[in-house]
């Protein structure tokens, strides 16, 4: 028998005309691709199509085609599926993957449109007139307290507005992304771009390393359920706290990093040995209920001389009354992450199978939060596959307050959405801990490109604005009259809260 | 909840918003926490800490949370006469807290370093993800204590319990040392530890006075007898133990010690296709 009846997905060709016989190709695969003998000898089976050999080919004499091997169509049994049941009879095991949902579900964001003003409101010039985008994170007060300033005006109490918010220049993030999925050098990208454009990166759940500490300012550090990494300094050192409880890609099971990418750095910044498992449980087991949850915001606000807490979740069915119940228990924002989310690693079945989309959960959480008139009392940061600024505006337009990129974020630093991040051998040096591979990526160089990301978003996120007349993002938060659905049911359309076009 | 703060001024939570007066008696400072909000509690005992407090004496605590909780100093003692509330000595650093009276649930929760000792019993969740310090409880323990206990490097937290525990003991334990000794117990039929005992376990180690039954046992787990090199590591920490509740050592050692222990570092290792 065959050691395995699977073909490879892609063809790696080689225009060995061209080809300089370097064997740069082979120096930078990750994956092993290939063999060098005179002239590189690719292995299709190996490769993910990521390109990294293409990039760095100094002849251009690669290029990698998909496999065009005909299976007999059906449309319900999918070459996709076929190849998961052979691998599965193979082995026996739970597929795993990376990166988000790759299904064709429905995208809602590409079915909501943007106003523009026309005629009777004027719109605002783009490149001359304000358009403001700081944008605070958590609680804001009920009510605000004023008094005479004896000169005929008002002004704020003293201690009234908004205190223990913390001031981002523009409404994005960066999603959390543990050092140990990722590279300490995309780590210490993230937290220079986020210092240089003023907004926040998120260690996700494996600590800070001691590299990150002069970026604390704009850290938000998690503290999830297998608390890797979470000791008084640590809680004291960011901007925020950040109770994990879910994650878009995998909502309600818990993380493994496995031994072999605990490296002596990643264990250090963990706090657990080099080499074993890195176990999360699937629940907090001191949360089982919104009172537990409560009581894990507070003594996290205890401990950390009470610092924003927020709460991350992942957009489930019953999002709306969680979020409700995450706003009563004292949360400063809340984090839904939608099920195209990200992840270094999951099990495909769940990837592709559980939760719903972000645009549905911002828009039911939002107008729970305001008919229960709690709105105010914390921030909502939308995620799970924000992909322009278009889809920023649009998931502001719904309600959000901030939104998270983790995807993009990797893709600005050459990622190439090849879906192998838990492989641990990614060749452009992101999800991975191999130093060969991690030293691809200079900090100096990730930062730039970040930064140059959430600046251009931004300076978009002005445009639309402009168009819109509005001279403040916040203007435009939670204002579904600015969006209409285009192909959208009836029912889909007074969910998210918008009319279909034309009305 | 703080929104309750803006329903009348100087009202939290039923509470009066006030705190509570501190005795000095050289580096001794003691407080009547008696109708006092935690919140003030807790401010005030990190305020006299600041101000170069040694010993910190609670009086007439009831219920009150997070006592103890991120106190980083080390050479600092906390007493709590009374009964202790939730998240006692969470996310500690050096500090030791002792509590005459019984203690509620997340004791030394994600606690990093330090000692708790309880003169009573405590309620769940007891140690999760605890990654230092010394914990012992004189009496009964619940549901889910010492889930998820690690270690690292220098730490290694060691928590012995007199009592019986119920489900959960030692659950996803990565790291550190788990005796239960069912001695100082309220519960005579109860069996010494509940079901799924150490199940997930992939680091650490699991001491249980007397014999637990196979079906008990998570089946990550090997069951052995604690050896000679076992006890005499064990020795010093029970010494500890007996002389914090007045109990005499060969009589805790006078049964044999069921030793539980991970069969690998990677439970679950093979779960999974790439």
């Amino acid at each position: 028998m065959p050691q395995t009846i699977i073909q490879p997905e892609f063809n790696v060709v080689i225009d060995y005309d061209k080809c300089h016989k370097c064997g740069r190709c082979a120096q930078q695969c990750g994956w092993g691709v290939y063999d060098f003998n005179e002239r590189p000898i690719p292995d299709d089976t190996k490769c993910k199509a990521c390109h990294r050999c293409v990039t760095y080919c100094p002849a251009r004499a690669i290029t990698i085609r998909k496999h065009e091997l005909a299976y007999r169509d059906s449309d319900n049994w999918s070459p996709q599926l076929r190849r998961a049941v052979w691998k599965q009879a193979e082995t026996g095991g739970v597929m795993l993957t990376g990166m988000g949902n790759d299904k064709s579900y429905v995208h809602l964001f590409d079915h909501l449109v943007l106003d523009a003003c026309q005629v009777t409101n004027p719109s605002i010039d783009p490149l001359r007139e304000p358009r403001e985008l700081r944008t605070y994170l958590g609680r804001k007060p009920d009510s605000v307290e004023v008094e005479s300033d004896g000169e005929g005006g008002f002004r704020l109490q003293e201690g009234a507005g908004v205190v223990n918010n913390i001031e981002l220049a523009t409404p994005i993030i960066f999603s959390p992304m543990s050092y140990g999925s990722v590279s300490l050098n995309v780590h210490k990208s993230l937290a220079m771009a986020a210092t240089r454009a003023g907004i926040l990166m998120n260690t996700g759940e494996g600590g800070l390393h001691a590299d990150l500490f002069p970026y604390a300012d704009h850290v938000i550090v998690q503290c999830a359920s297998g608390r890797f990494g979470v000791d008084p300094e640590y809680l004291r050192r960011g901007a925020a706290i950040e109770i994990k409880i879910g994650q878009g890609a995998k909502p309600g099971i818990g993380g493994h990093l496995p031994g072999e990418k605990i490296d002596r750095e990643v264990s250090t910044t963990r706090m657990i040995p080099q080499g074993t498992d890195a176990l999360s449980p699937a629940p907090h087991h001191d949360i089982y209920s919104i009172e537990d949850l409560r009581q894990l915001i507070y003594s996290l606000k205890e401990a950390s001389g009470y610092k924003p807490v927020g709460v991350k979740i992942a957009a489930v069915h019953n999002v709306a009354a969680i979020a409700s119940g995450i706003v009563r228990a004292g949360a400063d924002y809340v984090y839904l992450d939608g099920f195209r989310g990200g992840t270094g690693a999951a099990p495909t079945i769940i990837r592709d199978n559980l939760g719903i989309p972000i645009e549905v959960a911002i828009a039911v959480v939002d107008q729970r939060l305001r008919d229960e008139g709690i709105r105010n009392q914390a921030s909502i940061v939308a995620a799970g596959s924000i992909r322009s600024s278009g889809d920023l505006a649009k998931a502001i337009a719904l309600g959000a307050d901030v939104v998270a990129i983790g995807t993009a974020a990797l893709i600005a630093l050459g990622c190439h959405v090849c879906q192998s991040c838990h492989t641990g051998s990614c060749s452009w040096g992101l999800t991975t801990q191999k130093p060969e591979l991690t030293r691809r990526v200079d900090p100096e160089w990730g930062a730039e490109r970040l930064t140059n990301l959430v600046n251009a978003w931004s300076h978009e996120l002005q445009e639309i604005l402009g168009a819109l007349g509005l001279n403040a993002v916040e203007s435009l938060r939670g204002s579904r009259e600015r969006l209409r659905g285009v192909g959208l049911d009836a029912q889909t359309c007074e969910i998210l809260g918008v009319k279909p076009a034309g009305r | 909840m703080p929104q309750s703060q803006t329903v009348a001024k100087g009202v939290i939570e039923g509470y009066l918003e006030r705190m509570p007066e501190a005795v000095r008696d050289g580096d001794t400072v003691t407080f009547d926490a008696a109708s006092i909000y935690y919140k003030h509690l807790n401010e005030a005992v990190r305020d006299e800490i600041a101000g170069g407090a040694k010993r910190i004496v609670l009086k007439n605590v009831n219920g009150q949370r997070y006592i103890g909780t991120g106190i980083r100093e080390r050479g600092v003692k906390i007493e709590v006469h009374g009964c202790a509330g939730n998240d006692l000595a969470m996310f500690m650093g050096g500090a030791e807290v002792e509590v005459f009276g019984n203690a509620q649930d997340g004791v030394s929760n994600t606690m990093d370093d330090g000692k708790v000792v309880v003169h009573g019993d405590a309620g769940d969740v007891l140690g999760y993800g605890m990654r230092g310090g010394t914990v012992f409880i004189e009496g009964d323990v619940g549901y889910r204590v010492g889930i998820h206990m690690k270690a690292f490097e220098g730490k290694v937290p060691v928590m012995v319990c007199g009592g019986k525990a119920r489900d959960f003991f030692g659950e996803y334990m990565a790291g550190g040392t788990l005796v239960l000794l069912g001695m100082n117990s309220q519960f005579d039929e109860q069996p010494v530890a509940g079901d799924f005992l150490g199940t997930g376990m992939h680091g650490g180690e699991i001491y249980v006075r007397g014999t637990v039954e196979e079906w008990q046992i998570g089946k990550e787990c090997g069951v052995f007898t604690a050896d000679e090199d076992d006890l005499a590591r064990l020795r010093p920490i029970l010494e500890d133990f007996c002389a914090a509740f007045d109990m005499d050592v060969e009589a805790v050692l006078a049964e044999p010690l069921t030793k539980l222990v991970p069969m690998s570092h990677r439970p679950y290792g093979k779960l999974y296709v790439y």
